[in-house]
């Protein structure tokens, strides 16, 4: 039904006959035997994280009735937003459905937001009223941002002061500011402390903006201000920023008075820790951020705001039947990466599919995660995360991972540029089954 | 306490101790499993669970891969390509043998020999 044919099953029982490779599944695996085909999962959240587990739910156990409450119809993707506001890609090409999983996987998709969850009734609440049951609940919220954590930055400030760190009207905002920029003015970038949503979105984003300047307003200025002494790929970035930008990105960091701690959106200034006035024509504030709220409402966060979970399957470690995946969760060294979001939620519905149905074996778990940035339309670059738990606790296989070289060809970049586009194509299938264009 | 059983190991004993022999403890500790999950006695074949282990890698591959790693972009698609081909190309991978190579060295180190062998064939049995 979903393409597996039988020859695989006897392809791989004769790979692992012929060597000890056998012995190194000597690990337990988890089921429930006999508690009977039927099951009700619901999926809050149609990202990432949560349209992957519903549809890998159907793809490992059809008989589990699926259900995805997501109040957009169609979803927007913070990936590659970076690659719109620097004016090389659509925002239409960042739309994408839920018609696959309804039409060839049988979820049902409920356009609507869910208010609340009533975790011993193991109900979900709708705005409408409507409650769903289910035997077991996945979470896929994302990240709410934490209003007037950074004093001065509330819901009317980022309405002049933009974001963008969810896709929709904020990133049209910003690209309709970037464009009508004065001559030589300059765009600030405000970049928060750890943790919060793609590590290396806020340096990709300027590289964007750069992109976009240089060809439009090559005496304008790109400052970032940045709540951080170090970020993801930063070598790669710096390296990158000089040899297509020249000195048109600075970037300061704590240590040199980068830490911001007051927005005036009205007058487009900002304040540091040591009391420094930048004033800006544009000015992105990436602000701090939370999970999404749904989860405080089922009661899986904690004192941090973010979602504790069991390493192994990404349950909640605070409330039973309750899985949580994404950026909501706490998984460092996982990033906060879309990628990541998929890989788990791939694990959670493997791990429910293995509760509910009794047949679906859990073995050892693995998530990978392959991050790319572009710096310049043909310059691209990655970092590669492969995880397993170990002692309890996740990390990164030893020996494994890492950054592109430094000082690489421009072959090199260029290929993972391509690499880059085609990762967009190949996770936005795999997620929502859009067409590769 | 949640009703999730784990099948007894019904692995042979000299199998695993030549695993470990021959391959370091990195892989040969199961700690990963949940502290509070209920043991209930059950079997499972040695291949069944290295089977299972190759299908939650294989889901990672779907993510620049497509779907069954199906999906034909500047990254190329693996399902039903030759078996020894994939196989050569893994290793050689994890061996950072293969020129200009750009993120799959970095991901192929992450696994063994016999998972990528398993990969190979995975992939290699899907419908192209």
């Amino acid at each position: 039904m979903f393409n597996q044919p039988i020859s695989r099953r006897e392809s791989i029982k004769r790979i692992a006959g012929f060597s000890a490779a056998a012995a190194a599944w000597s690990w337990p695996s988890i089921a429930i035997p006999g508690q009977g085909a039927s099951g009700r999962v619901v999926v809050v959240g149609g990202g990432f994280g949560g349209a992957t587990a519903a549809k890998y739910l159907k793809r490992m156990a059809p008989e589990l009735a699926v259900t995805l409450v997501e109040p957009n119809t169609r979803y927007i993707t913070c990936p590659f937003t970076n690659l719109y506001l620097g004016g090389i890609r659509s925002f239409e090409s960042l739309w994408h459905s839920y018609d696959e999983l309804r039409q060839r996987y049988d979820v049902e998709v409920i356009h609507e937001l869910a208010t609340d969850v009533d975790v011993d009734g193991h109900t979900v609440e709708l705005a409408s009223g409507t409650r769903l049951a289910w035997d077991r609940l996945i979470l896929s919220p994302g990240i709410d941002i934490r209003w007037n954590e950074l004093d001065g930055y509330d819901e009317a400030a980022a309405e002049k002061a933009p974001h963008a760190w969810k896709p929709g009207d904020q990133s049209r905002l910003l690209r309709q500011q970037l464009a009508g920029m004065k001559q030589g003015g300059t765009f600030v970038l405000v970049a928060p402390d750890n943790p919060f949503r793609c590590p290396p979105g806020p340096y990709e984003r300027v590289s964007m903006v750069a992109h976009y300047l240089k060809n439009h307003n090559p005496s304008a200025k790109v400052l970032l201000l940045d709540a951080k002494d170090g970020f993801s790929k930063q070598g790669l970035f710096m390296q990158g920023w000089a040899e297509h930008y020249g000195d048109m990105i600075e970037w300061v960091s704590r240590s040199n008075d980068g830490t911001v701690i007051r927005v005036d959106a009205d007058r487009l200034e900002v304040e540091t820790e040591f009391g420094m006035i930048h004033a800006a024509d544009v000015l992105n504030v990436v602000p701090p951020q939370k999970a999404g709220f749904i989860a405080d409402r089922a009661g899986v966060t904690d004192a941090s705001g973010w979602v504790p979970v069991r390493p192994d399957t990404f349950a909640s470690a605070l409330v039973d039947d309750v899985y949580v995946i994404g950026d909501a969760t706490q998984a460092a060294p996982m990033p906060k990466s879309g990628f990541i979001a998929s890989t788990q939620g791939k694990v959670a519905a493997r791990a429910i599919a293995a509760e509910l149905t009794g047949r679906v074996l859990l073995p050892e778990p693995s998530w990978a995660n392959t991050c790319y940035s572009l710096i310049a339309p043909e310059h691209g670059i990655s970092i590669v995360g492969v995880y397993e738990v170990y002692n309890g606790q996740l990390r990164e296989v030893p020996d494994s991972g890492g950054v592109s070289p430094m000082g690489a060809d421009p072959l090199f970049r260029q290929l993972e540029a391509e690499y880059a586009r085609g990762w967009y194509a190949a996770i936005t299938q795999d997620v929502w089954g859009t067409p590769a264009s | 306490m949640r009703k999730i059983g784990i099948f007894a190991f019904s692995i042979p004993v000299l199998a695993s101790a030549l695993f470990w022999w021959s391959s370091g403890p990195a892989h040969s500790d199961p700690q990963w499993v949940d502290s509070e999950v209920e043991v209930i006695a059950g079997d499972v074949s040695a291949e069944e669970l290295f089977e299972a282990r190759v299908e939650v890698i294989a889901m990672s591959c779907a993510a620049c891969h497509g779907t069954d790693g199906r999906l034909r972009t500047a990254i190329p698609a693996i399902a039903g390509r030759p078996e020894a081909l994939l196989n050569l190309q893994l290793q050689s991978f994890k061996q950072d043998r293969v020129p200009g190579a750009t993120v799959m060295p970095r991901i192929a180190r992450a696994y063994s020999e016999e998972e990528l062998q398993g990969l190979a064939a995975y992939f290699a049995a899907l419908d192209p």
